[in-house]
């Protein structure tokens, strides 16, 4: 397969990686090792040990960190900016309207069926619209490149995607290290992002709050393969980091245990998944969560961040109707390509899928990190086999999509440096304002030739640039 | 029917609890087949939280006790004027589509047992018609005998046991009915008795089945028979929990006891 190689053009060295040739052919080895075993070091002091995106594995396992930068110029980047804005946009829009009157249903875009049997789909909150309409406030949605001008959406993640923290310590670990990098080149910042983060969840405090908005971070505790992020994240946004415990009800409100008495909450930025949140009105077996946050946040006391019921945006089967989306809410054409995707609850899908599983990537619709999934090309023919088994036995489990080529980026390996495939995850903020930090979260397939970029199949991480004009 | 309603829940505790968080559900319904007047809610040593209006129609109202305390009383009284609909919701103001009740949930989940009772009534086109079918068919198959099912007895148990209350009748015609493709869930209500009554028959509960054309129509299957004037309809859900006119959450180690009286007397004209 031919791939799109994000630096070289044959020997030609492509307009962004132009200043790094030289940092990259001139390193010497051991050099390069004692970097390497510094950055390791850096990133074990610091412990941030988490699996990204809730994958699972050992939660103590360092993730690979790679040195050299994936790097996009202004241009490449404000065209992504637009389309990932521009989807952002879509996605609010579309749970504004499922949990209202449902106009895209009706106008038979989409099947009533794959939103109101949704799992995901929460009835508890139909008909309550959360401050300036937003539901989805941090959107991590999935980027593959195939080609210079060519990105397509993996996966949209509305709920609480993680891995943010990797995109900060990345960049705070490369100007640690190299600091003539950063004045070689003019790379724009993404320290601001916790800055971001708290302006935009202080911009969708609810009506009745009138001083400054009190934000917090809910976090499942200390045990979750995140909780790295969440306590990272509370500090760097000088907010309280809790847990379901230090929370409580009363009255119209919700505060928090302090040192110096209970505390009004305002905004909750939640790690923890809804069924968790209010065991009065979700799980009634459930110690988690704070009784009687549903009706606070219901009736405009608190705003919770993602709003409960968020979810039915990033499911698989909805993913599909993205573009849609687009059109329908924003009549604009989508900016960014969907992956063609065939779902094999459908006869004619179903059959194209199984008599090409060789060619294609079969996912389980509610599967993550890169487990229960069939990559055809690098499968063997008892493998592909038994994948086959798996569909026949629950067809509409899964989603088949083409196996796109994903661009490559230099990367350090035992030789030297070697083309290796990456990925891209961008942190759109919803708030009053839609921001984008310019950068994100590059993920990169270690193994020679894998396209799989989850940490629990080999995956590293990389310092992602974005240059000035 | 004029009817005047009191319901008085007393939870005693053995060791006084911290804390108490409830989200109530204690309001008669908006809709042409009862009309409510000076309802008022008391819970006893209580600060009033949020009220609102739900996406299913239901009146919502939080309220929260602080400790320490042995006893809590949940007081209710008001009066409803009812009209006899045949069962239908007609004029029920509610945004959640239909098609959101047809998930199951522990409680309604089918087994063999539900799935070949759902499916051994044939010969109709007609959904108002397979609906009261089917709840003639839990009529037959669940004798009403109190004492013998919990409140964690599932449709598919109390199915097999072949006894139950109005909760049991109420799940197993939920999840025949989802079964069949029509959304159905489960309402929790008051319901007046003529016959000298036990508390229990105040407090009641039956199945909404979604039908095409005519939108919500309640059966009962305990009583055979639709909800007329005797019903007064307070909430729904897609099970008993879910519905619960009192759900909470105390704060505290010791155990608890509960206490419930229901009173649906019809006024004097």
């Amino acid at each position: 397969m031919s791939c799109y190689n994000e630096m070289f053009e044959g020997d030609h060295v492509r307009e962004p990686y132009a200043r790094l040739r030289e940092w990259v052919e001139t390193m010497p080895d051991d050099f390069r090792q004692m970097k390497q075993a510094e950055a390791e070091a850096l990133f074990r002091r610091i412990g941030i040990t988490f699996a990204v995106y809730g994958e699972g594995g050992d939660p103590d396992r360092l993730i690979p960190f790679d040195m050299m930068p994936r790097v996009f110029e202004q241009a490449e980047w404000r065209r992504l900016e637009r389309g990932i804005k521009q989807r952002a946009r879509a996605l609010n829009a579309f749970l504004r309207d499922v949990y209202g009157r449902g106009e895209i249903i009706r106008a038979g875009r989409i099947p009533a069926r794959l939103v109101y049997q949704n799992d995901a789909y929460e009835k508890a909150v139909v008909g309550f619209v959360p401050p300036r309409g937003v539901y989805s406030h941090i959107i991590g949605i999935d980027l593959v490149r195939t080609a210079k001008d060519e990105f397509y959406v993996l996966e949209d993640n509305c709920r609480t995607p993680s891995g943010v923290s990797y995109m900060l310590e990345n960049r705070e670990i490369m100007m640690r290290m190299f600091p003539q990098l950063f004045r070689q080149n003019r790379i724009e910042p993404v320290d601001q992002y916790p800055d971001l983060l708290r302006r935009t969840l202080e911009s969708v405090a609810p009506a009745k709050c009138t001083d400054r908005p009190t934000c917090v971070i809910l976090t499942p505790g200390h045990y979750n393969s995140a909780y790295y992020e969440h306590s990272f994240l509370a500090n760097l946004m000088g907010v309280e980091l809790v847990e379901g415990q230090d929370l409580f009800v009363d009255g119209e409100f919700v505060y928090m245990r302090t040192t110096t008495g209970p505390k009004r909450v305002d905004v909750i930025y939640r790690r923890i998944d809804d069924t968790f949140l209010d065991p009065l009105c979700f799980r009634p077996d459930s110690m988690l969560g704070i009784p009687g946050l549903m009706d606070v946040y219901r009736s405009g006391g608190v705003s919770i961040c993602s709003a409960p019921g968020a979810g039915v945006a990033d499911d698989k089967a909805i993913y599909t109707f993205v573009p849609e989306m687009v059109r329908f809410y924003l009549g604009e054409e989508p900016i960014l390509n969907n992956v063609q995707t065939w779902t094999l609850w459908k006869d004619d899908d179903y059959r194209y899928v199984m008599e090409h599983l060789g060619e294609l990537v079969v996912k389980e619709v509610h599967g993550s990190g890169g487990y229960g999934m069939l990559v055809g090309p690098k499968s063997t023919k008892e493998e592909i086999e038994a994948f086959r088994a798996k569909i026949q036995a629950n067809p509409s489990n899964y989603i088949a999509q083409p196996t796109l080529a994903l661009s490559t980026c230099p990367t350090f390996v035992e030789e030297g440096i070697a083309p290796r495939h990456v990925d891209l995850r961008p942190y759109c903020l919803c708030g009053d304002r839609i921001e984008l930090v310019p950068g994100g979260l590059t993920r990169v397939a270690l193994r020679e030739g894998s396209l799989v970029v989850n940490s629990s199949q080999g995956g590293g991480v990389k310092d992602t640039w974005v240059l000035s004009e | 029917m004029k009817l005047r309603i009191s319901h008085e829940t007393v939870y005693r505790y053995d060791r006084p609890i911290r804390n108490l968080v409830q989200s109530l559900r204690l309001t008669p319904s908006v809709f042409e087949g009862q009309k409510t007047h000076d309802w008022q809610i008391d819970v006893s040593g209580g600060v009033r939280g949020p009220g609102f209006r739900d996406g299913a129609g239901d009146w919502i109202e939080g309220w929260t006790v602080r400790g320490p305390v042995d006893e809590v009383t949940v007081r209710i009284a008001g009066r409803v004027d009812t009209r006899d609909m045949a069962g239908v919701l007609r004029g029920h103001r509610e945004a959640i589509h239909p098609l959101t009740y047809l998930r199951n949930t522990a409680a309604t989940m089918p087994d063999p047992g539900l799935r070949d009772l759902a499916h051994s009534v044939t010969g109709t086109a007609d959904s108002l018609d397979l609906a009261h079918r089917l709840s003639a068919q839990i009529s037959d198959r669940i004798a009403f005998r109190p004492g013998v099912t919990q409140s964690g007895t599932t449709a598919a148990q109390a199915l097999a046991l072949g006894e139950g209350v109005c909760q049991d009748h109420t799940h197993a015609l939920a999840s025949l009915a989802r079964l069949r493709g029509m959304p159905a869930r489960y309402v929790s209500g008051y319901l007046h008795s003529t016959v000298d009554g036990q508390a229990d028959d105040a407090a009641h509960a039956w199945t909404e089945i979604h039908v095409e054309g005519l939108g919500w129509v309640g059966f009962d299957a305990a009583n055979r028979c639709c909800p007329d004037e005797r019903y007064v309809r307070l909430g729904s859900g897609l099970d008993a929990a879910e519905a619960a006119p009192i759900r909470g959450v105390a704060l505290g180690s010791g155990s608890e006891q509960l206490d419930v009286r229901v009173r649906v007397e019809e006024m004097a004209q």
